[in-house]
C-alpha cells in the first residue's frame, strides 16, 4: 500500500528546508497543527500525517494487534519518513506522540535529529514515587467512558468516515469531522496511550530535546514535565502561561515562539 | 409579550430556571456564570463554583480526559461542538449523564472571548443507549453461536455425504473407470449415488442412481439404496433392483412417497480376448450410452423397468451387451441431460451428450468424464440438480 496515502501525508513549507515532522496525539488528527504550520512554513519543510485509525488515514490498514503497542505507531512514523526519504528531521510530537518520537529516534537515529515534546507524558498512571496524575481506576473509567460514548458521540460519526454516502442525513454530523475517528480504533489508541509506560526510554535520548508544558494540564501535570526534563539528558523545559493539554491550539503564539526559538538554535 | 400577561418572566428568570444547564466560561475554562438548574444538578452553591472551578472540574475523570483530547481541541478549531455525551460529577459523588453543546463567543474585534455551554439531562437517553448496547452484544453473541452451529452442521453433512459415495473406485482387471459427482448446493446432501465393487472371482458389480428430491430426506433414501444394492448385487441385476424396490416400497409406503431410478449391472471380463460382457437392468433411469472405439455411439434403449419403490412388485428386465477393447459405457443422471443451456429454457439434452461422447471414442473414461465435467462447469447456474457420471472402459489389449 502507498504509505503516503495510507497515512494521509501532506508536505508543505520551504522545499529544501530542514524537515519538521508534526505528529498528532490521541484525540484528533493533523488538523491540530493548523495554527503551527504557518509559523514553520517559511523556513522549514513541514510533514503532516495521520496515524492509521485517525483522521483521514486509510482505515482498512488498521490492525488491532499492530496498534496495541506504541511500536505500531512508531512504525507508521518510520515508514512515512522512509517514503519521503527524510533525514535529520525535527520530530514534534503532541502528548503520546512525544514518546513515539523517542522510540522512532532510537530505532532510526539517522531519520530524527531533534525532538520537540508538546505536553508529553511517559506514563499516565501513578507508580510508587512517580506521579503520572492518574490512578489505574481513573484510566479504567476513561476507557469505559469511551465505550459508552459509542452511541452518543461516535456511532453517528462512524458511518460517515466508513464511507456510506447513501445516508446523506449524516452529513450534518461532519461538523465534528476534525476529530472523526472510527470508535473501535479510537478505543485501541486510547488503551495503548493511557496504559503505555516509556519512562525507561527517556534516558537513552541523545538528540537536542525541547519539552513544552502548560501551567495547568489535567493529562500532563507539571510534575510530569519536570520528570521528563530531569530524565532526558540535556533537555530544556518551557512552561507556557496557558491551560489545557493542547497549547498549540489554545496558546498558539506562545507555542510557536517556543518551537521556533528552539529550531533556530539547533 | 403582552403587558400584564401572567406568563411574563424576565430573561434572567428564563436563564436561571431553564430546563437545561447553562454555563459560561472564559477561554481558559474558568466558570464565570452558571444557572440555578445546573447548580441544583451539581448540588453545589454558586460561590463554590463561579471564579473557582474550570469547566472540566465538573466532569468525571474519563470526561476530563475526553474533554482535553476531543472537546476542547474541536471547540478551538471550529468554534462550536454539539451533542457530546459526557458525565457530570455531583457534589454527592454520583454521576449524571448529560449531553453537552458549546459555542465560542467573540468580541467586536473577532477575538474569542468566552465559551457558552448548554447541558441537557441525558438519563433517559443513557438508559436507552445501554439497552441498545446490551441488545447489540446479545445479537453479536447469537450470531457467533449461529455461525458455530452452522460450521458444525456442515462438517456433519460432509461426513454423511462421504458415506453415500465410494472414497475411490477399485481397480477392475481389464477395465478402467472414472466418476464425477456434483451436489446442487454445498449445504445439501446429494440424492445421486454410484459405486463399483467386486462380487466374486471375475464378476464385478456397478450401479448409478438418482433419488427423487434433494436434501436430507433424499439422502436418507440414497443411503438405503446404496447399501441395499450393494448387498443384493451378488444376484443378477434384475433381482438386485427387485430387492431394492421391495425395500423402498415397504419402508416408505403409506407415508412420504420416496422412490428412485437406477441402473445396476455386472461386468465379466474375458482375459483371453479382453472383451467384457455387461449385464444390466434399469428402473426408470436414463439409458446408458455406449461409445464404441470406432466412433459410433448409441443409447442402450432396453425394455425399461418402472420407477423403483413405487409399486409393491415390479419387473426390471435385463439387457446384455458385449464391449470390445476401447469401447466405453457411460452412466449418468438427469442432472446432466436436464441442465439448462445458457440460463435459457433448453436442456443440454441427450443428443448433445451423444455427439460429444462420440468425439471421445477410443480415448479413456477419464478423458470423457473430464470433458463432460468441463461442459457442466461452463453451464454454471444452469446446473440446478445433483449430477453423477460413471464411465466404464475396456482396456485395449496388452495395456
Amino acid at each position: 500500500m502507498d504509505i503516503l496515502h495510507r497515512n494521509n501525508v501532506a508536505v508543505t513549507g520551504r522545499p529544501g528546508g530542514r524537515t519538521v515532522v508534526l505528529a498528532h496525539g490521541f484525540g484528533c488528527d493533523q488538523n491540530m497543527w493548523r495554527l503551527t504550520v504557518p509559523a514553520l512554513a517559511p523556513d522549514y519543510q513541514v510533514v503532516l500525517f495521520d496515524y492509521v485509525g485517525s483522521g483521514r488515514s486509510e482505515l482498512s490498514a488498521f490492525d488491532e494487534s499492530r496498534y496495541s503497542t506504541l511500536g505500531g505507531y512508531t512504525e507508521d512514523v518510520l515508514e512515512v519518513c522512509a517514503a519521503l526519504d527524510v533525514t535529520d528531521a525535527v520530530f514534534v510530537g503532541h502528548s503520546v506522540s512525544a514518546m513515539i518520537g523517542v522510540l522512532a529516534a532510537q530505532q532510526a537515529p539517522e531519520r530524527i535529529g531533534a525532538l520537540v515534546m508538546v505536553t508529553p507524558s511517559p506514563c499516565y498512571v501513578d507508580d510508587g514515587d512517580y506521579r503520572g496524575g492518574f490512578s489505574a481506576e481513573d484510566i479504567d473509567e476513561l476507557l469505559s467512558s469511551l465505550e459508552s460514548n459509542y452511541l452518543g458521540w461516535s456511532a453517528a460519526m462512524a458511518p460517515v468516515i466508513m464511507g456510506t454516502p447513501d445516508r446523506p442525513e449524516l452529513g450534518a454530523e461532519l461538523t465534528n469531522s476534525f476529530c472523526a475517528t472510527d470508535p473501535a480504533m479510537a478505543r485501541t489508541f486510547a488503551r495503548t496511550t493511557f496504559l503505555s509506560d516509556s519512562r525507561a526510554e527517556l534516558a537513552s535520548i541523545r538528540v537536542p530535546t525541547l519539552i513544552i508544558e502548560t501551567a495547568q494540564d489535567v493529562i500532563a501535570p507539571r510534575e510530569v514535565g519536570a520528570y521528563v526534563r530531569d530524565t532526558v539528558p540535556g533537555s530544556a523545559l518551557v512552561t507556557l502561561d496557558a491551560t489545557g493539554h493542547c497549547p498549540h491550539l489554545s496558546a498558539p503564539d506562545a507555542t510557536n515562539r517556543a518551537i521556533v526559538d528552539f529550531l533556530a538554535n539547533l | 409579550m403582552a403587558e400584564g400577561s401572567e406568563c411574563a418572566e424576565t430573561a434572567e428568570e428564563a436563564y436561571e430556571s431553564a430546563p437545561c444547564g447553562q454555563l459560561s466560561t472564559s477561554m481558559d475554562g474558568t466558570i464565570v456564570r452558571i444557572n440555578r438548574t445546573l447548580l441544583d444538578w451539581l448540588g453545589r452553591p454558586r460561590d463554590d463554583v463561579v471564579g473557582r472551578l474550570r469547566f472540566p472540574d465538573l466532569l468525571t475523570i474519563g470526561g476530563k480526559l475526553y474533554h482535553e483530547t476531543h472537546f476542547a481541541p474541536l471547540l478551538h478549531m471550529q468554534g462550536e461542538v454539539s451533542g457530546v455525551a459526557l458525565e457530570l460529577r455531583t457534589a454527592g459523588g454520583t454521576r449524571m449523564p448529560v449531553l453537552i453543546s458549546s459555542t465560542v463567543g467573540y468580541d467586536d474585534a473577532g477575538e474569542p472571548l468566552l465559551i457558552r455551554t448548554t447541558i441537557f439531562d441525558a438519563h433517559i437517553r443513557r438508559s436507552y443507549e445501554e439497552e441498545l448496547l446490551r441488545e447489540r452484544r446479545a445479537a453479536e453473541l447469537a450470531r457467533r453461536q449461529a455461525e458455530e452451529d452452522r460450521a458444525r452442521l456442515q462438517d456433519a453433512l460432509a461426513v454423511l455425504q462421504q458415506s453415500l459415495l465410494p472414497a475411490a473406485l477399485p481397480d477392475v482387471p481389464g477395465v478402467t473407470t472414472a466418476a464425477y459427482y456434483h451436489t446442487a448446493s454445498p449445504d445439501e446432501l446429494g440424492g445421486d449415488f454410484y459405486d463399483v465393487f467386486a462380487i466374486d472371482g471375475d464378476r464385478w458389480g456397478f450401479f448409478l442412481g438418482d433419488v427423487c428430491g434433494k436434501g436430507p430426506s433424499a439422502a436418507a433414501v440414497t443411503s438405503v439404496a446404496r447399501y441395499t444394492l450393494r448387498a443384493a448385487a451378488m444376484h443378477e441385476p434384475t433381482a438386485a433392483l427387485g430387492t431394492l424396490n421391495a425395500v423402498l416400497h415397504e419402508r416408505f409406503d403409506g407415508g412420504d412417497l420416496r422412490y428412485c431410478t437406477a441402473v445396476s449391472g455386472t461386468l465379466r471380463s474375458d482375459p483371453e480376448t479382453g472383451r467384457v460382457t455387461v449385464s444390466f437392468a434399469s428402473g426408470g433411469h436414463p439409458p446408458p450410452l455406449l461409445v464404441r472405439a470406432n466412433g459410433t455411439s448409441e443409447f442402450l434403449l432396453s425394455e425399461d423397468g418402472t420407477l423403483i419403490g413405487i409399486l409393491p412388485s415390479s419387473r426390471f428386465p435385463q439387457t446384455h451387451v458385449g464391449l470390445a477393447p476401447g469401447d466405453m459405457l457411460l452412466l449418468y443422471t438427469d442432472g446432466l441431460t436436464e441442465a439448462r443451456v445458457e440460463g435459457g429454457q433448453d436442456f443440454y439434452g441427450p443428443e448433445a451428450l451423444r455427439s460429444l461422447a462420440a468425439q471421445y471414442a477410443g480415448t479413456s473414461p477419464e478423458a470423457l468424464v473430464q470433458a463432460l465435467s468441463d461442459v457442466l462447469a461452463a453451464l454454471g447456474s444452469g446446473l440446478t440438480d445433483d449430477t453423477a457420471l460413471l464411465a466404464l472402459g475396456v482396456r485395449p489389449l496388452g495395456r
